[in-house]
Formats: C-alpha cells, structure tokens, sequence
C-alpha cells in the first residue's frame, strides 16, 4: 500500500466556513489509524494566505491534500481552485471538492478547473463522517500523494 | 449515498497493456454493486481512439472514468493523460493513474499534469483486489462524477 502511512504526519488543509463541519470532520480524522496534522482556515483570503504562507502563516507547512468548500466568504472556493490549480507550485496539491452543492453547473466547472473531485456534503451527520473517512482512507491510504 | 451516480451505468475506460491485470480488474469490478461498463484497451492510441469516438468506437458512449496506465506500447500512458488533460472535452473526465510505477518523478509529473490521483498497483493478488475495489467505492458511491 501508499508509503505515506510510515512517514511523516499528512498535512491536510481544510477550507471550510462552517464550524460545525470543521468540527466533525476534525473528530473524524482524529480516529484515523494515520497520523495527520488538519488545519482549518475559514474563507478563500486564508487559504491563499496559508498556502503562499503568508503573514501568520509564515511558518505552517506546506499541506499535502486540500479539501475545499465552494461557497465561502471573501474568496470563493472556485476562485480559490482556480488559483491553486493555475500556480505551477501548488497545482500538483490534490483538492478534494467538499461542499453542499449538487448543482451540474458546479460539479463540471470544478472538473475543469482540475479540481481531483468532487462530493457533494451529506447532510445526514453519519453519513458525513462516512464520507470524511471514505476520504481518508483513499487518499490517505491507497493513493501516492506528491510529496513535496 | 451519491444518487446521481446511479441509474444508467458508469462507463469506465481501463488503458492496460497487461492482460492479466485487465482481467482481474475486470473480474473485481463486476462483482461491484455499482452497475459498470469495463471498456479495456491494450495502448494509448487506442485509448485515444476510443475517447474520441474515431473509427469503430463511433458508437462508444464517452467515459467516467479513466483508469491509465503509464508504461504502454506505441502511446505511453503520461503522452495519453497530457492530451486528455489539454483537451477541452475531455479534461473534466477524472482520471486515476493505476501503475507498477512508484518513482517519485511519475508521480509529481502526472499530478502536474492534473492526473486525479496516482495509485501504485501492488503485486500481491489480494491487496490489487483492495486498490480496485478502493477505487470502486470512493469514485463509483462517494465522488460526484462528471457525467454527461
């Protein structure tokens, strides 16, 4: 299997401005058998801001997945995709689509925009974590991220 | 879980040159519970073919998903996934690099040119019967596929 689980901690971003998301996605990785750092910034400005390391930002690590919610404040997560995915620096960085949106418009923009996937949010709360643990052991586990 | 996945069933386009490994693969997704079209080509010319619908794939139906490859006679694998990803009608499809490959170069080469993911096929039967059924379950129920 991926190497990864043997090495260093996995440092996730996550892009998220709902605090009850970020919470149950933070209990639900905290239960994962790898050990992974998740950093939780709160609107498209942070994100950039975290990623170019930025002001507070200076010293946080580069993350190795990012998971992205689409509609957030200050800068939209499209927005946000579009930019990682256009810096020669940052576009080999998989970023996992996580937002409440069902819309066919969305789910084809973000495709073509390069976005990894996409998945739309369940509201159902187990079936949230199911989804944020699916998403752990796939790419966690079974996929090779770029290292850096 | 992903609704919009269900109802007709999701084309997967497998590029292998190893038959062995296309047929296991094909034996494991069919016993999926998700319904699935396993449509497997030998090289990268005839991969392209098929997507483009040119000569006898007139009447294919465009793909889901494409799992590639990367060591492939006459149109290597990363010569397939840079075309599929410059093209404007074909880059929104997600495609899963599957490959005996764990060089650090393939991989941040094929995430550079927007690959989904990067999985290394293992050599031991029943963990290569892990990766595909791994691969079943994140992209078939929990990710939103672009479909058409």
């Amino acid at each position: 299997m991926a190497t990864q689980e043997y090495g260093k901690p996995i440092d996730i971003l996550l892009v998220e401005d709902n605090p009850g998301d970020s919470r149950l996605a933070m209990e639900a990785l905290k239960e994962s058998k790898l050990r992974n750092n998740l950093h939780i910034v709160t609107d498209g400005v942070e994100a950039m801001d975290f990623l170019y390391k930025r002001g507070k930002h200076a010293q946080v690590p580069r993350p190795d997945l990012i998971l992205l919610d689409l509609n957030l404040p200050k800068k939209d997560g499209r927005e946000v995709l579009a930019e990682i995915k256009s810096d020669p620096d940052l576009k080999r960085i998989p970023v996992v689509i996580l937002t409440i949106s069902k819309a066919e418009e969305d789910v084809l923009k973000t495709y073509n925009l390069h976005a990894n996937c996409f998945i739309t949010k369940p509201l159902d709360l187990n079936q949230f974590v199911t989804v944020i643990k699916s998403i752990e052991d796939f790419w966690l586990t079974i996929v090779k991220l770029p290292s850096q | 879980m992903n609704t919009e996945n269900m109802g007709k069933p999701i084309e997967i386009l497998l590029v292998e040159d190893n038959p062995g490994d296309a047929r296991l693969a094909l034996e494991f997704l069919k016993e999926g519970k998700i319904r699935n079209t396993l449509h497997w080509m030998r090289d990268g010319v005839e991969a392209m073919a098929f997507m483009h619908r040119q000569g006898r794939y007139t009447n294919e139906q465009r793909p889901d998903l494409i799992l590639l490859d990367l060591n492939m006679p006459k149109m290597d694998g990363r010569k397939v996934l840079a075309e599929v990803k410059s093209d404007s009608d074909l880059k929104r499809i997600p495609v899963v690099i599957l490959t005996i490959s764990k060089s650090e170069e393939d991989i941040l080469k094929a995430y550079d040119l927007h690959a989904n993911c990067f999985i290394t096929k293992p050599l031991d039967l029943d963990q290569f019967f892990k990766v595909i059924r791994s691969i079943e379950d994140f992209w078939l129920t929990i990710v939103r596929l672009p479909r058409e």
